[in-house]
């Protein structure tokens, strides 16, 4: 799956979340910023706020956000695509992992 | 609620304030993870005084220390935990609960007057605490919502036996798991359903039940109104929140939150009460809670006094034997002295102690706080490491500052 079917995805669900569920805290809240982040923050905001990501930081290895965006795509049914995974992992391990 | 939602920030406190962590010289434990500090705020949920704030959605909001002044937890104060997104506002009128599954001779439905008037009540006192209570103390850390030690609450549960309810729906003698439903969802179809199970010996127990008050008020929708599971002794993930059905089943549950989550390593942690259906050669679920304590009047690196004494509370608890005694430590733990108890609300309960000492001497003091259960089961002394960070009864340690 492209990347543009998430956010198309994410587009129709925004819709409901943030009328009905984005508090003004969790509006507030901004991924820090590089080429891959409007990516990341496409994928994983369908399901749950960006403070998940923050919150887990920094102590995951490159292994450990791996793991975390597989369980999304196999687990919890997020619409991931296998090609896209290293881009998100590259990016979670870069600003919210360690080396 | 959904539409009119209005979450009050009560100003972007740093968390490191909040916490009181990183302020002394030598630490009891590992951190907070960096992150979890800096993206902490304390925000009031509707309904709900100012907790502090892990997660946004789907909410997940602990209680400060100031929430734990009393043996009993206030319900705008009491920690929520959800795992998915999707909370519907309840019309109590319009609830039903269904009880079925191959395990009952007859499906039925009732609504909530009908547990009102047709069923015996029933009251108790139990501690309500998250299995992952403290992971954010793990170390090395482990990814999941970095609790600290807030996320655990002791109220006064009112409703009806599970067991009534099942013995009025006939169930089957060969009855391996009784399995629970709730309403809420997931942003995505395709994400598992959060359904746990419980094996019938636990489920069919006096003590379990189905709750609709919670300190003598409807339970709040943040903690599943209008009616949850209370399973007094087992850790929350059992608690099932807005439960809408109840299924006797003849065979293992089959779901990822009992499969694969919330398991424990075999042979590393005391258990007493066994989930056998869902056990295999490594892990088990997690269901009892350990022995454990908190200091309640005191933070970490808080000043006080020399010369005036100061007086120590917390509350302790386990899964159900009762606490037998607590005990303080003033010098690293080479010596303990009786905490004198407070009122014994019950076994399940959170059970109050206090102590007293004058300080005399200027610089930092450590104080330890180890429980004894009516078991002899004491706290850890050191981390029992686990991949999700569950069961950390680890002696809690903070220093007071003397001045």
């Amino acid at each position: 799956m492209a990347i543009t079917q998430p956010l198309q995805l994410f587009s129709l669900v925004s819709v409901a979340f943030f009328s009905l569920h984005a508090s003004a805290g969790e509006s507030a809240l901004k991924l820090k910023d590089d080429a891959a982040s409007a990516a990341v923050v496409a994928q994983c905001s369908i399901c749950h706020s960006l403070d998940y990501i923050q919150m887990n930081s920094r102590f995951l290895k490159r292994e450990g956000w791996e793991a975390e965006v597989r369980k999304m795509a196999k687990v919890m049914g997020a619409p991931i695509a296998e090609s896209d995974i290293p881009a998100l992992v590259d990016y979670l391990t870069r600003q919210y992992g360690v080396q | 609620m959904l539409t009119n939602r209005r979450s009050v920030l009560q100003g972007a406190v740093s968390g490191l304030l909040l916490t009181g962590t990183g302020l002394g010289a030598t630490r009891a434990r590992a951190d907070l993870p960096q992150g979890t500090l800096d993206s902490a705020v304390l925000e009031a949920l509707p309904g709900k005084r100012p907790l502090l704030k892990r997660s946004y959605r789907p909410p997940n909001y602990e209680t400060p220390l100031t929430g734990f002044a009393s043996p009993i937890t206030p319900n705008d104060q009491f920690f929520v935990r959800w795992h998915l997104s999707n909370i519907p506002e309840i019309d109590a009128d319009a609830w039903a609960l269904n009880v079925g599954g191959e395990g009952v001779e007859h499906a039925m439905t009732l609504k909530l007057e009908q547990l009102k008037r047709e069923f015996e009540a029933v009251e108790i006192v139990a501690v309500c605490q998250c299995a992952g209570n403290r992971r954010g103390y793990s170390d090395p850390h482990v990814p999941g919502v970095q609790w600290g030690s807030g996320a655990i609450g002791n109220a006064r549960w009112k409703g009806v036996r599970l067991r009534d309810i099942l013995a009025r729906a006939g169930i089957r003698s060969d009855t391996v798991e009784v399995a629970f439903h709730g309403d809420d969802r997931a942003a995505l179809d395709a994400t598992p359903p959060f359904v746990k199970s419980l094996p019938s010996w636990k489920a069919l127990e006096d003590t379990t039940l189905v709750a609709y008050e919670m300190n003598g008020a409807p339970l709040p929708h943040w903690n599943g109104f209008p009616a949850r599971i209370v399973v007094p002794g087992w850790v929350a993930t059992y608690w099932m929140k807005q439960v809408n059905s109840i299924e006797a089943l003849g065979s293992p549950l089959k779901s990822f939150w009992m499969n694969t989550a919330y398991r424990i390593p075999k042979g590393k942690f005391p258990v007493n009460d066994w989930f056998p259906s869902q056990a295999n050669d490594t892990t088990t679920p997690i269901t009892e809670m350990l022995v454990n304590s908190m200091i309640t009047s005191h933070a970490q690196s808080q000043r006080v006094k020399a010369a005036v004494p100061v007086h120590l509370r917390g509350v302790a608890w386990d899964g159900g034997h009762g606490i037998r005694g607590l005990d303080i430590s003033l010098d690293a733990g080479h010596t303990w002295s009786s905490a004198i108890m407070g009122d014994d609300l019950g076994r399940f309960s959170f059970r109050p102690w206090e102590f007293r000492f004058v300080p005399m001497k200027k610089g930092a003091v450590p104080v330890m706080a180890r429980a004894t259960n009516a078991q002899s089961a004491i706290q850890s002394d050191s981390l029992v490491f686990n991949p999700a960070g569950y069961h950390n009864n680890v002696i809690q340690k903070i220093e007071l500052v003397v001045v």
